[in-house]
């Protein structure tokens, strides 16, 4: 089969690929571009583990083939890091031990910030709820949800302030 | 897992897709979200020859509504259904149903016609459709066919839409003021599919005019509306008084199936009991 | 000048203190390093082709399709591979009449189990691998398969490996003290059968591993995420006829262990034999549908359980009879009899009764291997002991708290022993059920409880009291004849700047060791914990050691390197003396400073002394070499194991109706001894609480009798989730074991340990007014429901 060109923008910079159709989304951007904070946990968008952003919507990697992503504009854990916009979510993950062995991380780290970008004021219900689709199996969940309750509470003061 | 090779083309227009569509024959697939498809892809449980890509159709976008009917292009994302001020106010129920659908990720990218279209007799919208009385517009290369949702859901991931056909818009009228809506399912996780689930959808206060649309999903093979069930509700003096018989009448309505999570008689009893607790908010409801 | 109150009381010490993990910066960056991240250069893709039948014979592999297909390297059966890679028996001595077959990396002539490899397809892509891979024929001979474990000891059900003569792998009887009587003269016995479901680990990232043999260097490097990387090696060299000095195993980040990746699996060996034959690297990720069909399997007992009870509450006797099924093979090198035994063992083990009967039978089947998972029979042994001792309060109408603050061994028992025969240091039963009495608000709870169930709503508390194998000696492996090393080793040295570098034999998947580490050379050195480097998970580049599984970390490794670091400093003193003419016990180092122990003056950086040492050593005298590297290895000697104990609690609602259970608070006291970090111990525990949460809910492998794996997805295989999970609070009592300095013993087991326990007591408390007892998990909704009898239809 044919390889098909695809144009990505991935983290602000513009790639050209040529990728085969059946290739998911979180394979490209683990093998083409190196990429490898975007983990794979069972590539049947179960775990959550690929969850990247995809026209500024949480999505699972695993699921878009990268053919249909032509002319996203993606963003994964790397690019979230380099631009500071998930700072104070990862503080919070790393100073309440929110991860132990860090590979549901990337994912759970852009999915909270999803919930937080959508709902400043969540309460704890609500914290769960969101980050139900993201697997993981070391921490039993409450440091994380504690992580997103500090960020969001600190994030709701600082907006309060003059 | 990775997928099998396939062919991929992305349509621009509904009448490119159909065009490409017919000629793929059985070896073409359409694909619009790709939240149930890409799965099935990934674990080489189908091996299609090429997927048409129908996601940027724009045939298939946009929520509209006029005097007597909601319109909801089969494009339409979960998300969109969940934000929509216009499903909101007019197709509660929905609203109350695609806050079950997976997860949020999912439901980013996932469509309303890729739900129905894959029919996922587990699946929540599915059965709104029959409470909500929907009409598919499904569009082939013989023109445009409508397919009442009662007659959609043929089976376990069967549907009436043609192999070359592609479901374009779902209309639903627009429900008289006073009615009532009520959705629950009972899944073992958030998120997951529910081991039973009931959407209902009625109108009307006094036992003359009261009608009741009863559909249970994740039962059978398909959504199930239970007449028999919403005959005895209808013909009984009040929802309380129309209970007990309406409960012993799903064991005729319904017909359950031993699977992984439960057999058929756990299935059953949940189906009873989602009926009874049902019931009681939608009177809840009319008393608020 | 008087002595501190302990050696762990240093000038600034990080040992109790909450500090963040050093290596959570990258990971939370998504700059970790797994497994399944790496490329070599020339790496091939390998891809097995595996059994779809649970018993079956090969007739023919014809991988002449395969072989052309694009991207193919290499296509090799296991008839082939057996060149490369010899096959293992996996049995340790002291287990006595353990007995297994042997099993090759890929199966030869017969399959055992139902995704067995038969076949490696190796390609420049896994898709292309996984092309090829369905190109291979093979043609089988259906057997028949021994499926069901209660079974599989009768004479007509066939045997699976017919030179081992029957089904049975390993029986342990254990007699002690005067059952019968005990039994006879009990004012009440109760008795059950306890069913416990098959589950598996579920790492988020799956086995991975990436082997290299450079020829040119005649070496293997193993890039693999497993727990042991010195037990790795070891077994590498054996198997593919090499000198465990061509090889090395090299463990990075680990996406997830549990125990799941302490084994030697038949792929992994394969994958590495093929890496040997092909010259070249070879990566295999296992995708996660032969995950769950290759992971170890875990659990999987039915355990019939008696306890006799004295009208006062008194516990006389327990007698248990234990059944496993452990798939076709026990595992190599720790075998799948640790369970079964580890249930003997600790069945009974937090109470004075001193009358105790066990047998434990592990059979054969067709399924797929079990071993050892997080917590290693202590969820059937405490669920068991707790069901029972619930049980009897029930018989004798005492309440369950009661009857455990009559029977749990007092807390000042200490050295004591049990009837099977453990060694107990020093436990807390009381002062623990006393904390978690005080936390979750015991009589408030039981209000609460009796006012909602007049509305229809029922709500139960479980109690389940536990100890746990922590910090094993040499007693669990080495003696049977494994090379699993039981000592840890450390060593620190310091630079020419002053920062100090350790390398570990522990290894990290999660836990905190790179933490722990840093926490205890700081502490015992002196400086700042920001100059401390740790290096672990490289047979290479550190010590020779166990690694990190079964409690050992803090425990073990941790007194490791609080020995070494002490040895530093001593050794830093030393130059520090020479420098200042002055004797190195009336210096000591704090904040990276030397200083007069005494008065804490400050005297000279740690730096300056580096530099003297390693610029200026003519300044030195000429008899003087000064040491700034120290290394110490650690093993217990006096106890075979550390026990901790603790107790659980849980509080939750069962929906009468629809089966479903609520989980609304769970408390978890436990006593781990000396705790260095608050935080990890505590997020251990969390972590190990959900895990038992599983298995009591979710968690189930289910076979059908043909040993078809039917569940095998990560949607159908259900494991829990943030929205089901409820907080969990986590007390501690400090019992410091005084083997070691540091006192320390293990708390990664602990949570797993009694949460199954305490939701299977609390969901039958929950249903009392039912009179309905439940000892099966998970406790399903179809579970529940039938046992009250609600089904329709």
């Amino acid at each position: 089969m044919d390889k098909k060109v695809i144009t990505l923008t991935v983290n602000g910079e513009s790639h050209r690929l040529e990728v085969e159709a059946r290739t998911h989304l979180a394979d490209v951007l683990r093998d083409e571009l190196a990429l490898t904070g975007t983990h794979i946990g069972c590539e049947h968008g179960v775990c959550g583990a690929c969850t990247i952003r995809v026209d500024g919507a949480i999505t699972r990697a695993c699921l878009l083939l990268a053919v249909q992503a032509e002319g996203a504009m993606i963003e994964t854990i790397e690019g979230l890091s380099e631009t500071g916009e998930i700072r104070d979510l990862q503080d919070a993950f790393r100073n309440r031990n929110a991860l132990q062995c860090g590979y549901c991380t990337p994912a759970m780290l852009i999915t909270a910030q999803d919930l937080l970008l959508h709902n400043p004021t969540p309460d704890r219900a609500t914290i769960r709820d969101h980050i139900s689709g993201n697997y993981c199996r070391c921490t039993g969940y409450q440091a994380i949800v504690d992580a997103v309750d500090t960020v969001a509470k600190a994030r709701q003061a600082a907006g309060e302030r003059p | 897992m990775k997928a099998y090779a396939f062919d991929y083309v992305r349509a621009a227009t509904l009448d490119e897709a159909l065009a490409l569509l017919e000629r793929a024959g059985d070896g073409g697939k359409l694909v619009a979200g790709g939240q149930s498809l890409v799965p099935a892809l990934n674990l080489r449980l189908l091996a299609p020859q090429l997927l048409i890509d129908i996601a940027h159709l724009p045939e298939l976008r946009g929520i509209t509504c006029d005097d007597t009917t909601i319109h909801l292009g089969a494009g339409t994302r979960h998300v969109e259904l969940a934000n929509s001020p216009l499903v909101a106010e007019h197709l509660p129920l929905l609203q109350m149903a695609v806050r079950h659908v997976a997860h949020a990720a999912i439901r980013n990218r996932g469509t309303l016609g890729g739900n129905l279209a894959h029919a996922d007799p587990a699946s929540e919208l599915p059965a709104c459709m029959i409470a909500l009385e929907a009409v598919m517009l499904v569009v082939g290369p013989g023109g445009e066919r409508r397919i009442d949702a009662a007659d959609f859901f043929k089976g376990l991931y069967e549907t009436a839409l043609g192999p070359d056909e592609i479901l374009v818009r779902i209309s639903i009228p627009r429900s008289p003021a006073g009615a009532r809506f009520h959705f629950n399912e009972l899944a073992r996780r958030a998120g997951d599919y529910a081991m039973a689930g009931l959407a209902i959808a009625m109108h009307g206060n006094s036992p003359q005019d009261m009608r009741i649309r009863p559909v249970f999903f994740g039962i059978g093979d398909r959504p199930v509306l239970a007449r028999q069930a919403a005959l005895c509700l209808e013909q009984a003096a009040s929802l309380q008084d129309g209970l007990a018989a309406a409960q012993q009448a799903l064991l005729g309505d319904l017909d359950p199936q031993d699977d992984l999570q439960a057999d058929a008689g756990t299935r059953m009893q949940l189906a009873q009991v989602l009926l009874k607790r049902g019931l009681a908010d939608l009177v809840a409801q009319g008393r608020g | 000048m008087t002595d501190p109150l302990s050696p762990l009381d240093r000038p600034n010490s990080y040992i109790g203190r909450t500090v963040p993990r050093p290596n959570l910066e990258r990971l939370v960056e998504g700059r970790g390093t797994y497994v399944s991240d790496m490329t070599l250069p020339r790496m091939g893709h390998v891809v097995f082709v595996r059994s779809p039948y649970a018993h079956a014979r090969i007739l023919e592999i014809d991988t002449s399709v395969a072989k052309q297909a694009a991207g193919v390297i290499a296509v090799v059966t296991g008839a082939e591979l057996v060149e490369q890679c010899s096959p293992w028996v996996g049995v340790l001595s002291h287990l006595k009449g353990l007995k297994s077959a042997p099993q090759h990396a890929m199966a030869v002539d017969r399959v055992c189990w139902q995704g067995e490899a038969v076949c490696a397809v190796v390609a420049n892509s896994r898709a292309q691998a996984e092309d090829a891979a369905e190109q291979v024929q093979v043609r089988y001979e259906e057997l028949e398969p021994v499926t069901d474990m209660r079974t599989a000891l009768e004479p007509h059900i066939p045997v699976i490996h017919p030179e081992l003569g029957d089904n049975l792998a390993f029986e342990r009887s254990l007699d002690a003290g005067e059952v019968d009587k005990a039994f006879a003269e009990a004012d009440a016995v109760a008795e059950a059968e306890f069913v416990f479901g098959r589950h598996t680990g579920v790492t988020l990232e799956a086995r991975a591993v990436l082997a290299d043999w450079n020829p040119g260097e005649r070496r293997l490097t193993v890039y693999q995420g497993t727990q042991a990387p010195h037990m790795m090696q070891n077994i590498f060299a054996k198997h593919l006829a090499l000198e465990e000095a061509q090889v090395r195993v090299v463990c990075k980040d680990v996406g997830g262990s549990f125990g799941i990746k302490v084994h030697v699996y038949a792929d992994e060996m394969a994958t590495a034999a093929l890496s040997k034959r092909l010259k070249r690297p070879v990566k295999f990720v296992a995708d996660r549908i032969e995950s769950f069909v290759t992971d170890i399997h875990a659990r999987d007992h039915v355990c019939k359980g008696r306890i006799a009870v004295k009208q006062d509450g008194t516990i006389t006797a327990f007698a248990i009879d234990d059944l496993t099924g452990i798939g076709p093979y026990s595992m190599y090198p720790r075998t799948s009899a640790i369970e079964a035994n580890q249930v003997v063992n600790l069945v009974g083990g937090p109470y004075q009764a001193r009358n105790y009967r066990a047998r434990a039978r592990v059979v054969f089947q067709n399924k797929n291997v079990m071993c050892q998972y997080r917590a290693v029979g202590h969820p059937i042994a405490c669920s068991v002991t707790e069901g029972l001792v619930d049980l009897a309060a029930r018989a004798i109408g005492m309440d369950p708290l009661v009857i455990r603050s009559k029977n749990l061994i007092r807390d000042d028992a200490y050295p004591t022993d049990s009837p099977s025969g453990l060694k107990f240091e020093a436990l807390s039963h009381h002062a623990s059920l006393a904390k978690l009495k005080q936390m979750m608000d015991y009589d408030g709870l039981r209000a609460e409880q009796k006012r909602l169930r007049q509305q229809g709503i029922y709500r139960g508390i479980g109690i389940a009291s536990f100890i746990e194998v922590t910090n094993p000696s040499a007693a669990f492996y080495g003696v049977g004849g494994a090379r699993i090393s039981s000592q840890d080793g450390v060593s620190v040295r310091m630079d020419a700047t002053g920062a100090i570098i350790v390398q570990t034999s522990l290894t990290e998947q999660g836990q905190g060791s790179e933490a722990l580490t840093a926490q205890v050379v700081a502490s015992a050195l002196g400086v700042a914990l920001e100059k401390v480097r740790v290096i672990l998970g490289d047979t290479d580049n550190t010590p020779y050691g166990g690694g990190t599984w079964a409690s050992r970390g803090a425990g073990i490794g941790g007194e490791a390197a609080w020995q070494a670091g002490k040895a530093l400093r001593m050794n830093i003193l030393k130059v520090a003396g020479t420098i200042l003419q002055t004797v190195p016990e009336l210096l000591d180092i704090d904040q990276g400073v030397v200083v007069d122990k005494a008065t804490g003056r400050e005297r000279i950086g740690l730096d300056e002394v580096a530099r003297i040492t390693y610029f200026r050593p003519d300044t030195l005298p000429a008899d003087f070499q000064a040491e700034l590297l120290a290394t110490r290895h650690y093993v217990p000697r006096q106890y075979p194991f550390a026990f901790t104990n603790g107790i659980q609690a849980s509080w939750l609602e069962v929906d009468t109706e629809t089966g479903f259970v609520t989980l609304l608070n769970h408390w978890c006291v436990e006593d781990c001894g000396t705790i260095i970090n608050p935080q990890l111990v505590d997020e251990q525990i969390r972590g190990g609480v959900v895990q038992g949460l599983g298995a009591a809910l979710f968690e189930h492998c289910r076979y059908d009798e043909r040993g078809q794996l039917t569940n095998g997805t990560m949607a159908d295989y259900l494991v829990p989730m943030a929205s089901e999970m409820p907080d969990i609070e986590v007390g501690h009592v400090v019992s410091p074991t005084l083997e070691s300095e540091l006192g320390a013993k293990g708390a990664g087991e602990a949570g797993t340990a009694g949460a199954a326990a305490a939701v299977a007591n609390a969901v039958n408390d929950a249903l009392d007014p039912f009179d309905v007892t439940i000892t099966e998990i998970p406790l399903t909704p179809s579970v529940i429901l039938k046992a009250l009898g609600q089904r329709s239809g």
